[in-house]
């Protein structure tokens, strides 16, 4: 459902202004959305000041330098810190993008962090993911065939393998999804851009044997076509994946499975 | 888990920190647009309605359509339509599965903008050289 506006309790008051470092002249202003499950205060934006002669690069540098040496409480996902993993996907700057992958200098301005977009959030900078999951869990995102198994290894072509180039490197950090406003409105029943470039990834694998049905299960009015290539997807998507290409090529299938 | 239900979690914030990207936002005009033509197609009826009753009926319309607000809402609607004509297109070649790299989105973006405004003084300038 369309709701422009942010629920009374979601709304960002203003927060904590954390002292700056006495020393530097290199200093970057972080704007950091905070919220607390263990008190029943609204959510608020800290300011923290980090001394960039003294951080690494990255904006996933300065949050771990900020949680280690000014605000232990500060709360967020991190783990591989290369773009590999995708935990550390949050809104910086005004996209989603991975914190581990987005430089500081790139940012004018005081960097601003939010959580993914329209999404419950659990603590600080960690969104809900479970609807995100349960939904890649729903298109069955693993091989499915009916023909007696080879004795090795389904096999493939050279050629039939790279149709899964562009697909197979998603690390589904949900940057793509919860950049798409007909997610925002419509994720109870919409996939979103992350889910359907998965299963473009199912569909279009020639070993699959399922491809019918899974057009099927995509061939409905939200499901898939809430998607109405309005592109945020393609733009955030920090492995440079086309997540609005995947969902174009599903609706163009599902026209020519009936021509 | 159960405890975990009860909590009242916030919902992050949306369109009020996301960047108003060039795609996005023409893909709300695109909408806006449409919901316009509505009412544009009113304005139509009303013309020919007013034609079909005779001189009296057509001398209103006529001096409400050239009236400063009139011609106001009369340029809009034709932006209106052309704009919604360009995006109609922008999303025919979406929907060939071309199109799709993030600079032919920016410049399909902006093309509709642009395009639409330039579009329109052309059709007003034409319109009133002409007659």
């Amino acid at each position: 459902m369309v709701q422009l506006n942010l629920p009374q309790k979601s709304r960002m008051i203003k927060g904590k202004n954390w002292p700056k470092p006495d020393s530097s002249s290199n200093v970057a202003e972080f704007e950091i959305y905070r919220w607390n499950p263990d008190n029943d205060d609204n959510p608020s934006t800290d300011k923290y000041y980090v001394d960039l002669d003294e951080c690494g690069p990255m904006v996933l540098d300065a949050l771990m330098k900020i949680k280690n040496e000014i605000d232990p409480t500060l709360t967020f996902r991190r783990s591989c810190r290369e773009g590999v993993c995708g935990s550390c996907a949050m809104n910086i700057d005004g996209t989603n993008t991975l914190a581990c992958t987005c430089a500081i200098e790139d940012i004018k301005g005081a960097v601003k962090i939010y959580p993914l977009p329209h999404q419950e959030v659990l603590k600080d900078l960690v969104p809900d993911l479970n609807n995100f999951f349960a939904q890649h869990k729903s298109i069955e995102p693993w091989l499915h065939t009916t023909s007696v198994p080879p004795e090795t290894e389904w096999k493939q072509s050279k050629e039939d393998r790279e149709q899964l180039d562009g697909l197979y490197e998603c690390i589904l950090c949900a940057c793509c999804s919860t950049s798409c406003p007909s997610y925002w409105w419509n994720s109870d029943r919409y996939l979103g851009p992350a889910i359907l470039l998965q299963a473009y990834r199912w569909i279009i694998d020639s070993r699959d044997e399922a491809t019918g049905d899974r057009l099927d299960d995509l061939e409905d009015p939200f499901r898939l076509y809430r998607c109405h290539t309005i592109m945020n997807c393609t733009k955030s998507c920090p492995k440079g994946l086309n997540p609005a290409k995947a969902i174009a090529k599903i609706k163009k299938l599902m026209v020519e499975r009936q021509v | 888990m159960l405890k975990m239900k009860k909590i009242k979690r916030p919902l992050s914030p949306h369109l009020q920190v996301y960047s108003p990207l060039i795609n996005m936002v023409m893909s709300i005009v695109h909408r806006i647009t449409g919901s316009l033509l509505y009412f544009g197609t009113a304005i139509l009826m009303s013309w020919l309605l007013c034609i079909a009753s005779g001189e009296a009926a057509y001398s209103t319309f006529q001096a409400i359509s050239n009236s400063f607000i009139g011609k106001v809402v009369l340029i809009g609607y034709t932006w209106a339509l052309i704009h919604h004509m360009l995006g109609g297109i922008r999303h025919l070649i979406w929907d060939t599965g071309s199109g799709f790299e993030i600079d032919n989105i920016n410049r399909l973006a902006w093309g509709t903008l642009i395009g639409s405004v330039l579009l329109t003084i052309i059709f007003w300038i034409l319109n009133y050289t002409l007659s």
